[in-house]
């Protein structure tokens, strides 16, 4: 079935103001930027935004808040931008923390139709309240529902048309969950090849669960924190 | 003498163990990874889905699709093996990571932890630390004594919003090793020079001393 679309403008088409989304990523480290870089020049807002971080002040997620277009962030770490920080503690921006675990697996639940499961992870802390507690083999969990997307937007490193999906490195981390939850799920990728091009025992997101591909026309890869060695 | 944050992470150096998969935090805990003991083999993972890290690379060698849970850049050692989170915190939450080492505000007698938020001032969310200290086994707090106005960061409770409950099994900071069990700060070493007396009036939970306290060998 090919999944390809020709651009961002299209792979896009449908996305309104109130959604949910979720947009994968871990900081800046494989995220969708051209998705979020059309989504800037769309101008829906009230966005519901299911990410790990909320990117940096100037790119990534960051953009999308300094032009005041998301209501609310499910994240667990937002250390790295500061209107994010304002913007919560001045009560402009709804904010929902979750443990990174947790994230990733409400995530996971939601594509593998999962309604919730427990976890020992915020027991006993904020991250606890209101939810049920429940012990197994002595020890205390909580219970986590599953998250789920209107639009899941993935970034990959190769696709084909057929939607399957390769990650490089650590750009993978949140992607391959994300892509299995969204109704629609939009991955752009850094390369895209005919059906057939990629190896099936290397693929690491299968096509099911990608309804549109595109090839990002431009991929800045900003780095976060550069640390280095000496010679 | 106190410590400096490279002495702080020479003395962790030397819980690990052979044939470990150890889980670093951000700070003081990352510099652990510079002085594993010699004859031994462990393995880092980071939490974003890298099991096998190794040193930041060379300058001109970065690749912005390889980063630590830091978010900085760092290359992979031999054997190395990436993944997605959901896995990463399988591992986690699976015990199959042996020892966690993080940083923290403030650790209680009983071992409870706080470092994610302090209310209306800071909040930079939990990241994968509640995850680690609510499955982690083995639970070793990387911090300074006090903190930045002097006051004890060992409490008798805590009394910013909790990371995980009870957890704790060993702070090391620039003036002590201390193990937390039945509900007190255990005083195992002394940084090189450092009284007990001066660790005593630094810690305001429960510190028991049992006899004469070493100092630390670095």
């Amino acid at each position: 079935m090919n999944k390809e679309i020709g651009n961002v403008h299209g792979a896009l088409k449908g996305l309104e103001s109130g959604m949910t989304l979720m947009l994968g990523g871990f900081g800046l480290c494989g995220i969708p930027e051209n998705s979020i870089n059309e989504i800037v020049k769309l101008g829906v807002t009230n966005l519901t935004c299911i990410s790990n971080n909320a990117g940096v002040d100037n790119f990534g997620l960051g953009l999308l808040l300094q032009n005041r277009q998301i209501k609310k962030m499910v994240s667990s770490y937002v250390g790295e931008n500061d209107e994010f920080e304002r913007q919560m503690l001045s009560g402009e921006l709804e904010v929902d923390l979750i443990p990174q675990g947790s994230l990733a697996e409400r995530c996971r639940a939601g594509g593998a139709g999962i309604p919730a499961f427990f976890t020992p992870a915020g027991y006993g802390t904020e991250v606890a309240e209101g939810k049920e507690v429940r012990d197994f083999n002595g020890k205390p969990h909580i219970l986590e529902s599953a998250l789920h997307a209107d639009f899941a937007i993935v970034k990959a490193w190769k696709g084909d048309t057929e939607g399957n999906l390769v990650y490089k490195a650590t750009a993978r981390n949140f992607n391959p969950m994300m892509a299995m939850a969204g109704k629609i799920t939009i991955a752009e990728v850094e390369e895209l090849v005919p059906a057939g091009k990629l190896d099936p025992n290397e693929i690491h997101t299968p096509g099911i669960f990608v309804q549109r591909i595109f090839q990002g026309e431009k991929f800045e890869k900003r780095i976060e924190q550069r640390t280095t060695r000496s010679k | 003498m106190a410590l400096d944050k490279t002495g702080i992470a020479q003395r962790i150096a030397q819980e690990l163990r052979d044939g470990w998969y150890v889980n670093l935090g951000i700070g003081i805990p990352t510099l652990v990874a510079n002085y594993i003991p010699q004859g031994i083999e462990v393995e880092f993972q980071s939490e974003n889905g890298v099991l096998g890290m190794g040193p930041f690379p060379f300058e001109g060698e970065e690749d912005a699709d390889l980063i630590n849970a830091g978010k900085q850049t760092i290359t992979t050692m031999k054997g190395a093996s990436f993944f997605d989170s959901a896995t990463s915190f399988a591992m986690i939450r699976g015990q199959h990571v042996q020892l966690t080492v993080l940083g923290a505000m403030e650790v209680s007698e009983n071992g409870d932890i706080a470092n994610w938020k302090i209310p209306g001032k800071m909040v930079k969310g939990m990241g994968g630390a509640m995850d680690l200290v609510a499955s982690a086994d083995n639970i070793i707090v990387a911090m300074m004594h006090s903190n930045r106005a002097g006051a004890s960061k060992l409490l008798k409770s805590c009394s910013l919003p909790l990371t995980g409950v009870a957890c704790v099994k060993k702070v090391v900071t620039e003036l002590a090793v201390l193990e937390i069990k039945d509900g007190a700060f255990h005083l195992i070493e002394r940084a090189p020079g450092v009284s007990v007396e001066e660790i005593q009036s630094k810690t305001e939970g429960n510190l028991v001393v049992n006899g004469t306290i070493p100092e630390m060998s670095l």
